[in-house]
């Protein structure tokens, strides 16, 4: 069942320190803003982000890095022209980075989702960012283990849901939200509308089975 | 003359076969986009999520929501589709697309590329789709300066940068020439008009051939 909420704390209650958090988006594009205001004001500290970027400027997820709350960031480019919060705390060794390759940070997310205990990928093999790990040959090529990588919550912006909590996205705000929806232990979902009659089937990109709470939110 | 980075662009524009499906690395190899010939019906991919971009918008039309794996406003052509990042990268990593052109730091005589990092330890290392692009494309292709600004060769027996891939690339396009990765080691395709093989030889750091 999915919970719609009224507010954007209402729909990030419960969340404490120490969680491991995947926020979805592509540079500026399906980021949960609203969900991540809620996050600064809500106070949790000593966060683990999982997110492609680090944030831009003054705004959303580099706001939590600014007011210290993160911990560690896992993320394949922490580097996006803005993101000086993350790049300033970082430098002054106050939050850890795991960087993976986008692709890996994708599928890890995925094996997660799909409970997989890892996967063999061709990415990064005799690279800097494959050292030790444990490596195999498969048909004479050489191929890297990766680990699944879950998270107790998953942050999500999408363009519509209904009220069984089915989602569709728009344009390229898509990106990691699909795949994150379905790998949190618990997955928020902020709208820009609700609708009042069920998506077709047809048409459905992630199914409301992996979607726990909804509120709308239109930043736009 | 050595070639401008818009020559470069066009000459490996030749190259792209007809009705390819093609990813342009951030930086050099988006002018690739300008040079192609439109009657090659070729399609562009976007790591971010998107198949078929187009040209940028007009100024007013910008779409927050539509941008490229550099962050920039696109649009997209007839036929697009949009996909999450688990599709896009099973389409690069998975060998369905055909070319990526890729911007170079060091390229070794046996292919390996390096393009993500220079080893720098003051800012954040950032790495993208690059190495999955690397892995899993058909054909890999570098477009770079010949050699540095201190004027160092980038083509090189082993690179000192950090790796993005081993043994990828398939031909490097400098200012100065054309060169395919063989097995038998790099093979000069073609020159810059105005230089020739000694030059190109004495400014690439590993052993060049000539049919």
């Amino acid at each position: 069942m999915v919970l719609i909420c009224e507010a954007t704390s209402e729909a990030l209650a419960g969340i404490g320190d120490g969680a491991t958090i995947m926020v979805g988006g592509f540079g500026l594009a399906g980021v949960p803003f609203g969900l991540l205001d809620a996050l600064l004001e809500g106070g949790a500290r000593d966060l683990t982000i999982i997110s492609n970027n680090a944030g831009q400027e003054e705004n959303a997820l580099a706001l939590l890095f600014r007011e210290r709350r993160v911990a560690k960031l896992v993320a394949s480019y922490p580097r996006t022209s803005g993101s000086i919060w993350f790049e300033t705390r970082w430098q002054a060794g106050e939050v850890a980075l795991e960087l993976v390759p986008q692709g890996t940070l994708a599928e890890r997310i995925r094996a997660a989702a799909a409970g997989l205990g890892g996967f063999f990928t061709p990415t990064g093999y005799g690279t800097a960012l494959a050292e030790g790990k444990e490596t195999r040959m498969i048909d004479g090529r050489g191929y890297v283990l990766e680990d699944p990588l879950p998270a107790d919550v998953a942050l999500i912006r999408a363009e519509e849901a209904d009220a069984w909590g089915n989602l569709r996205y728009r344009a390229t705000a898509r990106n990691f939200n699909p795949v994150m929806a379905m790998a949190g232990r618990l997955t928020i979902v902020e709208i820009r509308r609700i609708l009042t009659e069920p998506i077709d089937p047809e048409t459905v990109v992630t199914p409301g089975i992996f979607v726990d709470r909804l509120v709308v939110h239109d930043h736009r | 003359m050595p070639r401008t980075n818009e020559e470069i662009a066009a000459r490996i524009a030749e190259d792209i076969p007809t009705g390819a499906y093609i990813n342009l690395g951030i930086g050099l190899p988006v002018l690739i986009g300008d040079a192609l010939d439109p009657d090659k019906g070729v399609i562009l991919h976007s790591e971010n999520g998107v198949l078929g971009l187009g040209a940028a918008p007009a100024p007013g039309a910008e779409d927050p929501e539509l941008i490229n794996a550099a962050k920039g406003y696109v649009t997209v052509n007839r036929g697009a589709a949009f996909f999450d990042q688990c599709e896009s990268f099973a389409m690069m990593r998975g060998g369905h697309l055909d070319v990526t052109v890729l911007g170079g730091l060091q390229v070794s005589a046996s292919g390996d590329l390096a393009n993500w990092s220079t080893g720098e330890t003051h800012r954040p290392p950032a790495v993208g789709g690059a190495m999955d692009l690397a892995a899993g494309t058909k054909r890999v292709y570098v477009m770079m300066k010949h050699v540095t600004r201190e004027g160092a060769p980038k083509i090189v027996g082993g690179c000192t940068y950090p790796l993005t891939g081993v043994g990828v690339v398939t031909r490097i396009y400098t200012d100065l020439a054309t060169i395919d990765v063989t097995p038998a080691g790099l093979r000069l395709v073609d020159c810059a008009p105005g230089h020739g093989f000694e030059e190109i030889a004495r400014k690439t750091d590993a052993p060049l051939l000539i049919d």
